[in-house]
């Protein structure tokens, strides 16, 4: 392996003053790690990964033809996100019916996407950036509008917190509780979409799973608390999008290899851990052992 | 054919966890008289699921502390009446009233044990989780501290001898156990009445006796009453108090005597059943399955 591939993945020449410049992307994207580590904490409650991947990939046709048209490329993919979402929840009101309607959904979406991008006649690292993730192209107005979105999704994630939880755990006692079981459904996957459509313009649409989906999944192998879940989960989010843009900096390569590598390996960690501690029991459980 | 399982006397046992000491005592059981206050009435209900009528005509009233096991053909719709009582079916026709007044859904009046499903292994939930989501899971807004309802949990917990896992992720808890922690999580409210959906199925003999004494108990103890759902029939019928039978749009109320005889499910699932009583236990043998429910419905025994 020569040293030409070292330098592009890690070069520190210069590093201050490149770290200055992406400032603003650090901020984002540690906002981002908050909703990718709460979101992702439902996502795994209610099953749905897969759905993340197929919004992720209409939210990205629409980042591609906002990009052709030469509007807000925020704006272009949360207007896919929203859709993909809707689509997803008319489609797929039952499990089963829902995996396969993603299924469909998913290769158009990349396929439009792939035609916008093909038309689209501007610089290349644009185009790269969408399904892989960039720093660059967070600005000051779409560092604003990422911020703003996150917000959103935060507030009506704090508000609908535990019917959703409920809801999502035990939907039979919930809807006897009376909590609004099916109205909720619509909601949390119109929230799921903003988040990605968040998400997707720091790791990119094919990457987003890494911070939507891999958080929750390590700490579900650590903790069945479900205070500890969604804190461990921001945690793990945090650090690997906020750490992947410190390493990648240096770099020449886009963010996301950084990014999911990082979650990946507190993914592996947190298994590790699980293994050990579900070979030990779980939690202590009496007849226990009196202290001696 | 329905699934006999030996009839435990009743004795002290001790649980599969070696947690808990079931007994039970010879509490004075509150007899289904005309001066136990109605915790439920049904009159002239019928329930239809589009085309079909699953029962009409019922009149049921469950007093306080009254045991009403709810038997059946799959079908029947034992799992929709408790569905209508719950507010999430309307019926069709006729009244429901829980105590005095119409069905809604989220009444702190009524406790729920659904149908078990599988949990998976890393379900984020521990059983104190589970029992906490009957609490305050139906509350809007972000989940804040307080000692208040941790401490009810514990105490839930103790009384349906769950403690000991109160910790353990509920995907990692056997069907005994998961069963209890469910019972835990109905009587947050101190409900009058209890659903209880097949709380026995795939439990084994030894635990479906331990969960119908748990909720024997609370009944006796508390005069919660119970609408218990069940296709075990030993294990529930020498403490019902009465039996609701469905089967094919007819349906028959009574004392377990009265109902499980040749005669009367013979004439509710119109063919030839044998009802074969040994030791206390019950067989019923050659009903019909699979079962053609009558359209035309409604026909009182």
């Amino acid at each position: 392996m020569s040293g030409g591939i070292w330098d592009q993945i890690f070069n520190y020449d210069d590093y201050g003053q490149v770290l200055a410049l992406v400032a603003n992307s650090i901020v984002a994207a540690a906002v981002l790690g908050v909703v990718g580590g709460l979101i992702s904490t439902f996502v795994l409650m209610r099953d749905l990964a897969f759905a993340v991947h197929g919004i992720a990939e209409l939210s990205f046709a629409g980042a591609a033809a906002a990009l052709l048209l030469g509007v807000n490329v925020v704006a272009g993919s949360l207007a896919g996100s929203v859709l993909a979402a809707a689509v997803i929840g008319v489609l797929g009101v039952r499990a089963r019916d829902r995996n396969s309607a993603i299924g469909v959904l998913m290769p158009f979406g990349l396929g439009l996407g792939v035609l916008f991008l093909s038309l689209y006649k501007g610089r290349a690292a644009n185009k790269f950036g969408l399904l892989t993730g960039q720093i660059v192209a967070v600005d000051t107005p779409q560092t604003a509008w990422l911020i703003g979105v996150s917000v959103v999704v935060l507030l009506v994630l704090a508000v609908v917190w535990r019917p959703l939880t409920f809801a999502s755990l035990d939907p039979d006692v919930a809807a006897a509780r009376g909590v609004p079981v099916r109205a909720l459904s619509p909601v949390f996957t119109l929230v799921l979409g903003l988040a990605v459509a968040t998400t997707i313009q720091i790791v990119g649409a094919l990457l987003v799973l890494a911070l939507v989906v891999t958080p929750a999944a390590a700490a579900t192998r650590v903790t069945a608390s479900p205070r500890l879940i969604p804190l461990l989960s921001v945690v793990f989010a945090v650090v690997s999008v906020v750490g992947g843009i410190l390493i990648a900096v240096g770099g020449g390569i886009p963010i996301s290899p950084y990014v999911t590598t990082i979650a990946f390996v507190i993914y592996l960690a947190c298994r590790a851990v699980g293994a050990v501690r579900a070979r030990n029991g779980w939690a202590r459980r009496p007849p226990a052992v009196v202290a001696g | 054919m329905t699934r006999v399982s030996p009839r435990e006397a009743p004795r002290a046992f001790r649980g599969a966890d070696g947690a808990s000491v079931i007994e039970r005592t010879n509490v004075e059981v509150p007899e289904a008289a005309s001066g136990t206050p109605v915790v439920l009435s049904l009159t002239d209900a019928e329930l239809r699921r589009g085309e079909r009528v699953l029962w009409s005509g019922l009149d049921l009233e469950l007093r306080r502390g009254e045991f009403v096991a709810v038997l059946g053909p799959n079908g029947s719709g034992k799992t929709s009446l408790l569905h209508a009582v719950l507010g999430r079916l309307p019926l069709s026709a006729g009244s429901l009233l829980i105590d005095g007044r119409p069905p809604r859904r989220g009444s702190r009046l009524i406790g729920y044990i659904p149908q078990r499903r599988a949990v998976a292994p890393h379900v984020p939930l521990r059983a104190r989780d589970l029992v906490r989501l009957g609490v305050d899971g139906h509350r809007w807004g972000p989940p804040l501290g307080g000692r208040g309802p941790r401490r009810r949990i514990d105490e839930l917990l103790t009384e349906v001898g769950a403690h000991a896992y109160a910790d353990v992720p509920l995907g990692l808890l056997s069907g005994g156990e998961q069963q209890r922690v469910r019972i835990a999580q109905a009587l947050v409210t101190d409900p009058a009445i209890l659903l209880c959906d097949e709380p026995l199925l795939s439990l084994d003999p030894h635990h479906q006796n331990a969960i119908v004494d748990l909720l024997d108990r609370r009944r006796r103890a508390h005069g919660t009453a119970v609408l218990f759902v069940t296709h075990e029939l030993n294990p529930v019928l020498p403490l019902a108090d009465r039996v609701l039978y469905l089967a094919g749009g007819r349906f028959r109320v009574g004392t377990p005597d009265e109902v499980m005889t040749s005669a009367v499910l013979s004439e509710l699932y119109g063919g030839r059943v044998e009802v074969i009583r040994a030791d206390g236990r019950y067989l019923v043998a050659g009903a019909p399955v699979p079962y053609h429910p009558d359209p035309a419905g409604g026909v009182r025994s």
